[in-house]
């Protein structure tokens, strides 16, 4: 059990992290492509070719109520890219992390900026569906919008903790179908990015209520009606703990992995 | 006052024992070399010095620092080149360089003022900006080297560092390894190489099932273990030959299939003999350290 021991968090992980940029400056355009520009166009295709065949949905647009699932579940993907296959590439394939481990970092260090990375990726794709919001101008209130940034980045550090546990017993890139199959396609369905959650039955309902995705997207969604959430500080709350919990394993995990 | 010091060095993995309890002693500007066959222990134990792995039983100082305990604030001062490449990718030859620095804290100013000696060190200064992947494994081997420096350490861990490079690469390897000894540097390498240890090691420990059988100068070992002179014998009637004369002519003799190795201290009539059988091949040579490390660790296949 002795590698479940709390994480010692240091500002060591900055190298890591720079490491992780100044590749992702070079491959930034393919990247920003994937990224950015899919969530993109299922958007703005489902919200218009959709949208206009539909009445307000829970009170919107539908282009508005889409807008707010998206900015979440796009966070949400890119964590999610990063921690598991570039996050298993640099684990594994290319050993860049036992490079690191011979200087004077540790593992906690570079899981540390790892989890930080994947969440700075996710922040952007998060903030580029915002910019679409504001460029389409979707929002109620620009102000109120911009508390969706916070939300953003709470989401891709809960989804970069639990990708890390999903990396650490990961034996090959085939594995992640699994989490992809029965983690996140599952939960995309559930929490309210397509429909309101209450068109669930009441079972599917429950079960909703503790998905991290669907915690991030009722903060979201509220915000960009120019009103902020209703029980703002348990969403937050669950998004912490599940992106804590994940870390948290997930460096234990990768210890028994790396460091035995 | 040892650099590196280790006593009663034990790690378990469930009933097998990787390392059964070692000791060892590394003095400041020495080469040592730790052989051993595939699975003898060489890797676990170095990880166990890095502090990368915690020990079962033993305690374990470097530079002056207690490990694992201390051994991030050892690693500060040590290089490492391990088995399999690690070099990123992702960037050119420089920028390997520049980002491996900064592991260790360095400013960018302060490695990018290291970076043309690191280069010139490696025989790579004209390929500054060039990907990893146009490398050849030389190359490759000589900038794993060269970023194990970054850090201007006291003391590098080398393991198998030639492992899979050609003659003329593994020359070069070598002269570089050279340069560091002259230089002070303390040097410690695990390799299956004994050619290896025997030109670069002041003194080997060889390892098999996780325990050190010996330790010493290279030609101390080869003095104390083996007849100074060997005597190799092939053909298909070589072990007849064995049987009728070799068993009293040498003082030990080992056989190979078709082969058969007569140590003595005296050939004069051991090749006068042979020199009648004209149908087997004899090549005679001194010892050497790969003589001492088959005597001790039997000649069987480790897979």
């Amino acid at each position: 059990m002795k590698h479940f021991r709390a994480p010692r968090l240091s500002l060591r992980f900055v190298p890591v992290w720079r490491r992780n940029f100044l590749v992702w400056r070079k491959l930034a355009i393919p990247s920003m492509l994937g990224n950015l520009a899919d969530p993109m166009l299922y958007m703005l295709g489902l919200g218009y070719g959709l949208g206009a065949l539909l009445p307000d949905v829970g009170g919107m647009p539908y282009l508005t109520f889409l807008a707010g699932g998206t900015v979440a579940y796009s966070t949400m993907n890119s964590a999610t890219f990063e921690t598991l296959y570039s996050g298993f590439s640099r684990m594994h394939v290319q050993k860049t992390w036992d490079a690191i481990l011979n200087t004077p970092l540790t593992l906690d260090d570079v899981l540390l900026g790892e989890w930080i990375w994947a969440a700075s990726k996710a922040l952007l794709s998060g903030l580029a569906i915002l910019a679409i919001v504001w460029t389409l101008g979707l929002e109620r209130s620009f102000w109120v919008s911009l508390w969706i940034i916070p939300v953003v980045i709470l989401t891709g550090l809960c989804f970069s903790g639990m990708g890390l546990a999903m990396n650490a017993i990961s034996p090959n890139y085939d594995f992640f179908l699994y989490y992809f199959t029965l983690v996140i396609t599952p939960m995309v369905l559930l929490c309210g990015v397509f429909y309101p959650v209450s068109q669930l039955p009441e079972a599917l309902q429950r079960v909703s209520a503790w998905l991290p995705l669907a915690h991030a997207i009722e903060l979201v969604r509220p915000l960009i009606q120019g009103q902020m959430p209703q029980q703002a500080g348990l969403h937050a709350f669950a998004l912490c703990a599940w992106g804590g919990a994940g870390f948290w394993l997930g460096l234990g995990l990768t210890r028994r992995r790396l460091l035995s | 006052m040892p650099v590196l010091s280790a006593t009663g060095l034990t790690k378990r993995y469930g009933q097998l024992a990787a390392v059964a309890g070692i000791d060892l002693a590394v003095a400041k500007g020495e080469c040592f070399g730790l052989l051993g066959p595939n699975g003898a222990g060489k890797t676990t134990t170095l990880r166990l010095l890095l502090g990368l792995v915690e020990p079962d039983g033993g305690e374990i100082r470097l530079l002056g620092q207690p490990v694992p305990g201390q051994a991030r604030r050892a690693r500060q001062r040590v290089g490492v080149v391990p088995q399999v490449d690690n070099l990123d990718p992702d960037f050119t030859v420089r920028e390997n360089l520049l980002v491996y620095g900064r592991y260790f804290g360095l400013r960018d100013r302060a490695i990018e003022a290291r970076i043309p000696a690191l280069l010139e060190f490696a025989g790579l200064a004209h390929r500054a900006e060039a990907p990893i992947a146009t490398l050849s494994g030389g190359m490759k081997r000589r900038l794993t080297l060269a970023r194990a420096l970054v850090n201007d350490p006291e003391l590098v861990f080398l393991d198998e560092p030639t492992t899979g490079l050609d003659p003329q690469a593994r020359h070069r390897l070598w002269q570089g390894l050279r340069r560091l000894k002259a230089q002070g540097k303390t040097l410690i390498l695990t390799t299956h190489f004994m050619e290896e240890a025997e030109r670069l090691c002041d003194r080997v420990a060889i390892m098999d099932h996780g325990r050190i059988i010996a330790e010493g100068s290279p030609r101390a070992l080869i003095e104390r273990h083996i007849e100074p002179l060997v005597v190799e014998v092939y053909g298909e009637t070589a072990g007849q030959w064995a049987d009728a004369f070799g068993q009293h002519l040498c003082q030990r003799l080992e056989r190979a299939g078709e082969s058969v190795f007569c140590y003595t201290s005296d050939g004069a009539a051991l090749l006068e003999n042979l020199r009648q059988h004209a149908n087997l091949e004899v090549t005679h040579r001194p010892a050497n350290l790969e003589d001492v490390f088959l005597k001790l660790t039997g000649r069987e296949l480790r897979d």
